[in-house]
């Protein structure tokens, strides 16, 4: 299907009429992806044909550094983890914000222009930025204060 | 250049330089009654955890509906300016301000008769919803604060959807208003029924939020543009043909079928049964009417202001979920067992009617649809509040039999239930019937006779079914699932039912109120104020332009056409 698809939109190329460049770039996507799948097919077919096949029960153990594995595949977790996992994400997202608007919130610049007249610019965010970060954190505080509340900080 | 170096030093105006952030044009007294529900919310959370033990229920219930009630009361100087009322309002004063509907923001929020009257709207309905999870939570001996803040914090997200002029920001209500509402369905602890059906809701929400945000990744692939005044002017200066009205036409379908699944139209309605059988029945009553109001909000701005000239490409898509809606709403309604999923059928065919209104794309259709959801709204909470008395403590006995013989073991709960039956079913004297009446007027005088047809058709069957429980509560002898005599009705689910009533018999009596409110309601679109209007921007020097690196073009507000 992938393949019929291309084969249209490269005759379209050609033709040059019924595709519009927005569709045709999206004709590199197409062979890029049916170059990956070549390859992948290429290399593991080439490794089957080429490697010895000799099945053993002990290759299909689980490699553990050479010891033989003991006990089960699945174990259990602590689920007390997630709610930092949720604090994490919380504070984590505040980071993703506040990074970006630190580098920008600097610099009141000063222009002159070839008369000798000073500008002077406030930073690119201002006032206004710094209020709306305030509030932004405000919130989040209220989060945390609520999380300590709750004695999720606690460890139980 | 000689004036040039005369000239007294000019001010930079906003926006002159390279990578300068302007910031948008705030109007505060147009964001008051969001600030307050959420403030509201923010500090009931912040109260109650800090304060723990020391604050009840009773405190939680009266924040909440005073916070419901101060939403609505700062939002009526909003509705004074959108009017025009001659000596103002409060703090507003037509001689400072001008009068009209306006947007703020950089044009994202827009304040119209339309967002403005859904905004009371859905203040008030979290007030009497307040009152009907207090009278739960007061019943099962449940004292937290989460479900009232979740309410309001879920308010504010619909708040934003009626209001919203952009796409983004339309998506932004929309989650505000989801993710507190995926955590009332799953509130109550006790039941495993809860849990699943918050997990059901949170996935299928997740899922129709993807749908919609691909529609609106979409659009902005064929216009160039979020905002819906953007669109609306591209789509009406631009003859949009080919791949880029493909795309607009995508975007479209897929951001109705996110918004379906909101609203619970039929192909996209399988989740809404589930989750209300599921889910505590107080909060379903907060999810069948908020949710609901806020969703075809959303979807009348979408489609009315936004893609105005595709009406002849959406209304066929309208006019198949409207069909499917109403006719499979109330015939999987008839055979159901369980009283909560066959309240679920039911608000499957209102939306049916609802979608009448938004297909007949005009100011009939909108009038249609604020008529209607203000009439739904409170219907619909009365209902689910009689449903979570009768289920009775642990919020489980939702078999249809527990209302035989309702009629003698509690007669004033079940005449309650009958009035609010009947006024869903649309009879004379009830808010029902206007609600039913204008929708069909709309779908009429919009030529879609046909629609009307099957509507009215299908409210014939919705009848029946609301007969039936009817029926089963005076005709028939009290049941092994009846409950005992001296149910016990807690006080505020009491007062609720009380307000609920009233509404839909005075809107009943006296629909004139109601529809001159809701014909001065219609959605606009204002495109915002130019921040830079009257300030003189443009006349930068021609070496201060040299000095930016000719990047100093003041930015007006374009229409945002590329």
């Amino acid at each position: 299907m992938l393949l019929t698809d291309t084969t249209v939109l490269l005759s379209a190329t050609t033709a040059g009429e019924s595709y519009s460049d927005f569709v045709r770039s999206y004709l590199t996507v197409g062979i890029f992806a049916l170059l990956a799948l070549a390859l992948v097919a290429t290399l593991l077919g080439a490794g089957a044909l080429l490697r010895p096949t000799r099945p053993q029960p002990g290759k299909y153990l689980t490699y553990e550094s050479g010891v033989d594995p003991v006990g089960e595949g699945w174990a259990q977790t602590q689920v007390r983890y997630y709610i930092f996992a949720l604090l994490f994400v919380i504070f984590d997202v505040e980071a993703v914000f506040i990074f970006p608007w630190a580098t920008r919130l600097d610099g009141d610049t000063e222009l002159v222009d070839s008369a000798g007249n000073v500008f002077e610019v406030l930073g690119p965010y201002g006032a206004y930025g710094l209020i709306k970060m305030l509030l932004f954190i405000f919130v989040l505080a209220l989060g945390l204060v609520y999380a300590w509340r709750k004695r999720v900080l606690r460890w139980m | 250049m000689a004036m040039v170096a005369q000239a007294v030093p000019v001010d930079v105006l906003p926006g002159d330089l390279p990578g300068e952030v302007v910031p948008p044009v705030v109007d505060w007294a147009a964001l008051v009654p969001l600030i307050v529900l959420a403030l509201g919310a923010l500090l009931l959370l912040t109260f109650a955890s800090l304060l723990r033990g020391r604050v009840g229920l009773r405190f939680f219930t009266a924040w909440t509906a005073l916070v419901g009630l101060g939403a609505f009361v700062t939002a009526i100087p909003l509705w004074a300016r959108v009017q025009g009322w001659a000596d103002g309002f409060a703090w507003w004063d037509p001689a400072d301000t001008p009068a009209g509907p306006f947007s703020t923001l950089g044009g994202a929020l827009g304040v119209d008769g339309f967002s403005v009257l859904l905004t009371m709207l859905i203040a008030l309905a979290v007030v009497v919803c307040s009152l009907v999870v207090a009278g739960q939570a007061a019943r099962d001996g449940e004292t937290r604060a989460e479900t009232h803040v979740l309410l309001l914090l879920s308010a504010v997200g619909g708040v934003v959807m009626v209001g919203a002029n952009d796409l983004l920001v339309l998506f932004l209500g929309l989650e505000t208003l989801s993710l507190a509402v995926y955590v009332l369905a799953a509130m109550n602890l006790r039941r495993v029924q809860s849990q699943e059906a918050g997990l059901k809701y949170f996935v299928l929400g997740a899922f129709s939020s993807a749908f919609f945000l691909y529609g609106i990744a979409m659009v902005y692939g064929g216009t160039g543009s979020t905002s819906l005044a953007d669109i609306t002017s591209f789509l009406s200066t631009n003859l949009v043909v080919g791949n880029s009205s493909l795309l607009v036409l995508v975007g479209i379908a897929l951001m109705v079928a996110g918004l379906g699944f909101k609203v619970a139209a039929v192909p996209f309605h399988s989740w809404s049964p589930d989750v209300y059988d599921g889910a505590p029945t107080s909060s379903v009553a907060f999810m069948a009417s908020v949710v609901k109001v806020a969703a075809f909000a959303g979807m009348v701005r979408v489609l009315l202001l936004g893609f105005d000239t595709f009406a002849a490409d959406w209304r066929p898509i309208l006019q198949v979920l409207a069909v499917l809606s109403l006719v499979g709403g109330a015939l999987m309604a008839v055979v159901q067992t369980n009283i909560k999923r066959l309240l679920a059928y039911s608000s499957i065919s209102h939306a049916g009617f609802i979608l009448l209104g938004v297909e007949a794309a005009g100011t009939q259709g909108t009038r249609a649809v604020v008529v209607y959801l203000v009439a739904y709204t409170f219907l619909v909470i009365g209902s689910f509040a009689v449903v979570s008395i009768v289920g009775r403590s642990g919020d489980g006995a939702h078999a249809v039999d527990a209302y035989r013989g309702l009629g003698r073991v509690s007669p004033a709960l079940a005449a309650t239930f009958t009035f609010l039956l009947l006024a869903q079913a649309g009879v004379p004297f009830t808010s029902g019937f206007y609600a039913k009446f204008y929708a069909v007027i709309a779908a009429v005088d919009a030529q879609s006779a046909w629609l009307a047809v099957v509507a009215m058709l299908s409210a014939v069957v919705a009848a029946y079914l609301y007969l039936r429980v009817v029926v089963l509560m005076w005709f028939t002898a009290p049941g092994e699932h009846t409950p005992a005599p001296g149910l016990r009705i807690p006080a505020t689910t009491g007062w609720a039912l009380a307000a609920c009533t009233a509404i839909t018999l005075f809107i009943g009596l006296l629909p004139g109120p109601l529809t001159s409110l809701a014909d001065e309601a219609p959605a606009v679109i204002v495109e915002p104020a130019d921040p830079l209007a009257g300030s003189g921007g443009g006349d930068l020097p021609a070496d201060l332009s040299d000095l930016l690196g000719g990047a100093g073009v003041p930015t007006g507000a374009g229409n945002g056409a590329p």
